[in-house]
């Protein structure tokens, strides 16, 4: 990784621009936005199979006979009982029940494990898993972000392809499982997760062999795909963005995370401000829409009852495989269930939508 | 890639001169390009008074929301309805089946207010 004014760049910054990439800064770094067109990239993602570089994502080691309960206190989900070779997805809150960052958590071992945090929120989910961890703790965090790559390989062909790289059976890691294989002769660490809706792994592997991995995998026919056509498809997949849908003035009640809440742990240290959320019930809620009027939905817009505003866009746009215009928002309570109609104000005009059920887009499954 | 007969507009639109009154206008291929997928297009009804450098309309890509203002005045006299259901038109040929508006204008002059082909290469050149 090298960095050059001030913004850092992965181990594939030079196999992107080879692409002939367009650049942006996101988060800190410099990121592919797209290749050749988003739409062309979501096509792919969906009929055949996308590659993201998404080293920008923080990767933390936390290891330690302290490790399991540490974690189990900062993180929205039980992490004992999580067992080896397992990922969950989670949130991490704050006293106020605020959502910090929304994260992986993968199993690696009886005291080791794997968090995935957002680009920008890794200094703050260090700061608070350290704060959380007593001096005398046997425990330690190592972020190995920028000594490693992380590739995401999504779509119906993504896993039939990295097989081909392969000699461990990837048809026995099941979602949301991972397993420690070689990659074209690579240590890697492979994850059956993903942020598109599709099938496929995330690719955890040593920051020197990515461009290697990175090349056998397009060589095969996957397409490179940048941060656009990953938005398009994480909304259309009703995945939601920390920074755009979350944040730390957002609970996971509000957020409509409850599954993904376990808030009666004893020494959980958001437990006793979430049961409190939960038992009282939130007064807005995370509605998912679809646009019955002509207009896109775009982040920041108003969401109205026809005249007076009730809420905001969180997140919008195209969703082009469903050839409809789609996005989410928070609005009070009787507003969000199933059906209701609601109006976004786009430019001075309030445009018809009803909500709906995330996520937009499912897809079909084989057997 | 301009093509040389027309008039351009720092904007990055494009105006074609049918008659010494009637003109049809669109986006450059630079414009396009820096949008990426087109995928909505607002534009003025048929009977709309427009006014050079004003906003009139429009123009989304999958990420960006842009607007579009128009490179001479007059009245709308024929929009591009195909691009309502197919805005990609934008993308695929803009000038050409991208077309936006025929107009008839008010005032030919307006119309040395506009940058010959090379003065727009220049212009893009400089890092418009």
């Amino acid at each position: 990784m090298s960095t050059s004014d001030n913004f850092d760049r992965t181990s594939l910054f030079e196999t992107h621009q080879r692409l002939n990439a367009r650049i942006v800064e996101f988060a800190g770094w410099e990121m592919p936005i797209q290749y050749g067109g988003i739409l062309e990239e979501v096509n792919q993602v969906r009929s055949n199979a996308g590659l993201f570089d998404v080293s920008h994502m923080g990767r933390l080691e936390i290891e330690g006979p302290y490790a399991a309960m540490m974690l189990d206190r900062v993180l929205s989900v039980n992490v004992p009982k999580l067992r080896q070779g397992r990922a969950r997805y989670n949130v991490i809150c704050d006293e106020n029940g605020g959502i910090i960052d929304d994260c992986i958590i993968y199993r690696r071992g009886a005291e080791k494990f794997l968090l995935i945090p957002n680009a920008s929120n890794t200094p703050p989910v260090v700061k608070w898993l350290e704060r959380w961890t007593p001096d005398d703790a046997q425990l330690t965090i190592t972020n190995v972000t920028t000594q490693t790559a992380m590739i995401a390989c999504q779509g119906p062909n993504s896993v039939e392809y990295l097989q081909k790289l392969t000699e461990t059976d990837l048809s026995a890691v099941r979602p949301f499982r991972a397993i420690d294989a070689q990659v074209l002769g690579h240590d890697s660490f492979l994850a059956r997760t993903g942020y598109t809706g599709e099938d496929g792994f995330e690719i955890i592997l040593p920051a020197e062999a990515a461009s290697d991995i990175w090349g056998g995998l397009m060589d095969l026919g996957a397409a490179a795909c940048g941060l656009g056509a990953r938005d398009v498809l994480r909304l259309e997949a009703g995945l939601l963005l920390h920074g755009n849908d979350m944040d730390t003035s957002i609970n996971p009640y509000e957020a409509a995370l409850d599954k993904f809440v376990d808030p009666d742990r004893d020494g959980y240290v958001a437990g006793q401000i979430l049961r409190k959320i939960r038992d009282e019930g939130p007064s807005r809620k995370l509605a998912a829409f679809s646009m019955i009027g002509r207009g896109i939905p775009r982040h920041g817009y108003v969401i109205s009852d026809g005249q007076n505003a009730i809420g905001e866009v969180s997140s919008g746009g195209p969703s082009p495989t469903l050839d409809m215009n789609i996005g989410m928002g928070y609005v009070p309570i009787e507003y969000s269930t199933l059906g209701s109609t609601i109006f976004i104000e786009i430019r001075g005009r309030p445009v018809e939508a009803k909500v709906t059920t995330l996520p937009f887009y499912t897809r079909r499954r084989n057997a | 890639m301009n093509p040389p007969d027309l008039k351009y507009s720092k904007e990055h639109e494009w105006v074609r001169s049918e008659s010494d009154s009637v003109v049809v206008m669109g986006i450059t291929e630079f414009a396009q390009d820096s949008l990426g997928d087109v995928v909505f297009v607002e534009i003025p009804d048929e009977g709309a008074e427009l006014i050079q450098g004003e906003k009139m309309g429009e123009i989304e890509s999958v990420k960006a929301v842009s607007d579009l203002y128009s490179p001479v005045s007059g009245k709308v006299i024929k929009r591009n309805e195909s691009l309502i259901d197919n805005p990609e038109l934008v993308n695929e040929g803009p000038f050409e089946q991208g077309w936006m508006l025929k107009m008839e204008i008010k005032d030919a002059s307006e119309l040395d207010n506009l940058l010959s082909a090379d003065d727009y290469n220049s212009f893009l050149k400089s890092g418009a």
